[in-house]
């Protein structure tokens, strides 16, 4: 059996940054924003980043497959959240497959995704690749403007596969276009035009040349060619040098997402993935201190992928913020005035998260295997007043459950990054309740017996021990919200 | 079922501090403040007390841990000293011991105290409490307001009350126990308050607004009980005495099972029941002359008074519209102003409502005397959130109904 890519999912964030509201900030500092005012880019909200946008991600992939078969796990990004502890462990804990999968962490390039993507096709058991990027740039820089926050994720292993491996190539380059140091919060980059010439155009032709060789193509055999980048028209000007027919150029998606820095060329191949039909050909391309050339043939197990949000869902899941300062301070851009009720100590004791991870992190509850009763957290006696059985319980999983709100409020007083502090009653289908933290809410738009989905999310930062803790909150079932 | 309590144990003597931002007391000053008017009261000397209790719930703002803050206070001597805290009941609770050690021979006269000095963190509302270890990274990140204020959503859910109906009703709620505040020395807050000043206040949780909430302050409330024989050797000749006290808890089952609809308190309809049991009360909505319950939030007292049984399911939002509760209705609820207008120094509380309550049977609450002479009354506590809490009810009267 051949390996190729089996599933493929996205996540994009809903909060989508008006790059007019940029624009209108920054202008009277650098008046060529201007020229970059047009459309949205995703950002964060105050509790995501890298990981919980990469769960979400892959938990979109493996619609409708048996999480057991996932045997590695792979998170490529450039901003992960800890540097000495495995983000890759975290995702893997959430998705409560971490008992039986080998997970790592691929960092330090822009190309970190497609080079991961490589290695997982070479072979072996079923690997989950999740590539999740947030994106962080100074006020004012065309960074700011071109790139996006979100996460793709691929399953790739032997088995049906939806697209296969049919030729690749690859060069590493000490090309430093950009870089980011480990005490730089912020990338440091060169002349664009000089990244053009004498890094995109001399380095990806050649290595496209030599994947097409290898898989005895031409140029005008690939129907969709998928080149990321924050430079301007850089795919077209690549199309063009090695041969690639114009009508191939994907859409690069910056009119409404950004680019996601190394999520971006599995995002761009979920979004061609959705669009796609048997026997298309596709070229992506990772660059990044060299490039990766990878060319993939849709088969017909592509029809047969269970429905999923994936790109499409999820650039239709969306919030327009037009608020500049918002989006600055839920991303720790600016110092603003937390308030005293801020200051609680939020120490993790670490010895308490590791023995309660499967409440925390894969939200596990309990199934009373006397009278059934569904109940989270899992406990010693049954809650069930019927029923009181002592050590009944069996784990049973809740974040994919859907809930309904039973009871709700919009919360001013207590500490919250971004106000009110939504949060409510959710009961959960089949049984089993919680009060839970909401998120991703318009809290005029909240209501008894709404549908809710669980998310893993950041819970609160500890600022004096620099530790992030992240917990499942309740966000709508089905949201598309138009307003600001 | 158990004998009860019902008129094995009287109230000797109680005091209670002016409750307000003390800027400049401790909470030993504020304990003493009620001590002295309770010794007064009880007409006995410091070293008659047999055992003492004392209630802080955020200790860790003013006394801290253990009963010796107390005994220090008051120079108690060498006497068992205990020291409890069970969120806002804790008063109660203090109580409770008091009560109870008189009531099994352990003691003749005992004392409670309670106590909080809340105005020393530097910003409005309650203190941030620690919940524990495990708690902090799991429960959503609810505040006190925010938690009861999710009452109303499920209320209005279950009875198809309007969102605008619902808000009156709560405004009329603080309308009324700032017009009792307003007669009463020892509040807080004594300005009186229209209805259109409530609905138009700042939001603090939704629905609840600024004045849907009841203030923060410093206070201390105190009581010395004993058997009604050794009252009467003491020369005491009305008599006050306790007919029922009651606690119900959380068992995790509103949290976690899905029997609770979110809009009632399961503990609070447990306890009434077991006190009016205990204090041989068939009709509370008849028999009872006035009641102080726990008016955090204006919504925990609209749905109290269907808890309670006073009001039936469904019907608080007429009966307190109606002007049932107000000081001159069938049933006062906050006659001396209730929670809204002292503020809600935690292990104070539950002491001061009862002080008001012993007042009244006395007829010594001045200017806001009930003017029926009031037989029974209620005292009711609420710890914890809706969702999981403590409940405590204690009746009081007059000793010889």
């Amino acid at each position: 059996m051949t390996v190729g890519i089996l599933a493929y999912g996205a996540y994009i964030p809903r909060l989508r940054l008006q790059r007019q509201a940029i624009a209108a900030a920054n202008t009277w500092f650098n008046p060529a924003l201007r020229g970059l005012a047009k459309g949205e880019r995703a950002i964060c909200n105050w509790d995501e980043d890298t990981v919980t946008m990469a769960v979400e991600a892959a938990r979109d992939c493996l619609t409708g497959i048996d999480r057991k078969s996932v045997r590695g796990l792979q998170f490529a990004s450039t901003s992960f959240p800890f540097r000495d502890r495995l983000n890759a462990g975290i995702v893997a804990e959430a998705l409560d497959i971490a008992d039986h999968v080998a997970a790592l962490d691929v960092t330090a390039s822009q190309r970190a995704a497609t080079s991961a993507l490589l290695n997982a096709l070479i072979g072996g058991g079923p690997t989950l690749l999740v590539a999740s990027e947030k994106r962080r740039a100074k006020t004012a820089s065309p960074y700011e403007m071109t790139t996006g926050d979100g996460a793709a994720a691929l399953l790739v292993g032997e088995g049906p596969a939806i697209a296969r491996l049919v030729g690749s190539a690859s060069r590493t380059a000490d090309f430093v276009d950009h870089y980011r140091t480990d005490d730089q919060p912020f990338d440091y980059q060169w002349e664009e035009r000089w990244i053009r010439d004498e890094g995109y155009m001399k380095l990806v032709p050649p290595v496209i040349a030599e994947a097409l060789s290898r898989a005895g193509l031409q140029p005008g055999d690939i129907t969709h060619f998928i080149m990321p980048g924050t430079l301007p028209r850089i795919a077209g000007t690549i199309a063009k040098a090695a041969g690639l027919p114009e009508a191939s150029i994907r859409d690069n998606l910056q009119a409404q997402l950004g680019e996601t820095g190394v999520a971006h060329p599995l995002m761009l191949l979920g979004h061609t993935l959705e669009q796609a039909k048997a026997g298309d050909r596709i070229l992506v391309v990772g660059f990044g201190q060299g490039a990766d050339a990878i060319i993939l043939e849709v088969t017909p197990e592509l029809a047969k992928l269970p429905a999923r949000p994936g790109v499409k869902g999820h650039l239709a899941r969306r919030k327009e913020e037009a608020s500049y300062n918002r989006y600055l301070a839920i991303n720790d851009l600016v110092e603003i005035e937390r308030g005293m009720r801020s200051e609680v100590d939020k120490q993790t004791p670490l010895s308490s998260l590791w023995r309660n991870r499967a409440l925390l992190t894969s939200f596990l509850g309990g199934e009373c295997t006397k009278c059934g009763t569904l109940q989270i957290p899992k406990s010693n006696i049954c809650v069930n007043p019927n029923c009181n059985a002592m050590h009944s319980q069996v784990p049973h999983a809740f974040a994919d459950k859907a809930g309904r709100i039973n009871s709700f409020t919009a919360d001013r007083l207590t500490y919250s990054p971004s106000p009110p502090a939504c949060y409510g009653m959710v009961q959960f289908e089949g049984g089993g309740r919680m009060m839970l933290d909401f998120t991703d809410v318009d809290a005029d738009a909240l209501e008894v017996g709404q549908t809710m989905r669980m998310m893993f999310r950041i819970k609160d930062h500890d600022p004096q021990r620099g530790f992030t803790r992240y917990f499942w909150k309740a966000a709508p079932a089905t949201t598309s919200s138009k307003e600001s | 079922m158990a004998s009860g309590i019902k008129d094995k144990v009287a109230i000797l003597g109680m005091g209670c501090s002016k409750f307000g931002e003390r800027w400049d007391k401790e909470a030993d000053d504020l304990m003493v403040e009620a001590y002295e008017e309770a010794l007064a009261d009880a007409g006995i000397e410091t070293k008659q007390i047999n055992a003492a209790w004392l209630s802080t719930a955020i200790e860790d703002q003013h006394v801290g841990k253990s009963g010796v803050p107390l005994a220090i206070a008051l120079r108690l001597p060498y006497i068992p000293v205990t020291r409890v805290e069970n969120y806002c009941a804790s008063g109660t609770e203090a109580f409770r011991g008091a009560v109870y050690a008189v009531a099994s021979g352990a003691a003749d006269i005992a004392l409670a105290m309670g106590v909080e000095k809340l105005k020393d963190t530097g910003y409005g509302g309650l203190p941030q409490r620690s919940r524990g270890v495990l708690n902090s990274m799991s429960w959503a990140n609810f505040s006190a307001p925010g938690s009861f204020a999710q009452l109303a959503a499920a209320y209005r859910a279950k009875h198809g009350t309007s969102p605008e109906e619902l808000k009156r009703a709560m405004a009329q709620i603080s309308v009324k126990s700032h017009d009792n505040g307003a007669k009463n020395p020892k509040a807080h807050l004594r300005n009186k308050i229209n209805i259109d000043t409530v609905l138009g206040a700042p939001t603090v949780a939704e629905p609840l607004g600024l004045y849907d909430c009841c203030g923060v302050s410093d206070g201390a409330a105190c009581a010395i009980v004993t058997t009604p024989e050794i009252a009467k050797s003491l020369g005491k000749h009305d008599i006050v005495s306790v007919k029922a006290l009651q606690l119900s808890v959380s068992n995790g089952q509103e949290a976690s099972h899905n029997s609770w609809d979110g809009s009632h308190f399961v503990t609070t309809r447990t306890a009434s029941k077991r006190a009016y049991t205990e204090a041989g009360i068939d009709d509370p909505r008849k028999e009872l002359s006035l009641i102080e319950v726990h008016d955090c939030f204006s919504i925990t007292e609209l749905v109290t008074m269907e808890d309670l049984f006073i009001s039936k399911e469904g019907e608080a939002v007429k009966d307190v519209l109606d002007g049932f509760y107000n000081a001159d209705g069938g049933v006062p609820c906050q006659i001396d102003g209730g929670l809204k207008c002292f503020g809600h120094p935690i292990g104070a509380s539950g002491l001061r409502m009862i002080y008001e309550i012993y007042l009244q049977m006395l007829g010594r609450a001045g200017p806001r005397q009930r003017q029926d002479e009031p037989r029974l009354g209620l005292t009711h506590n609420l710890g914890g959130f809706p969702h999981q809490n403590v409940c405590s009810i204690s009746i009081i009267g007059r000793y010889d109904v």
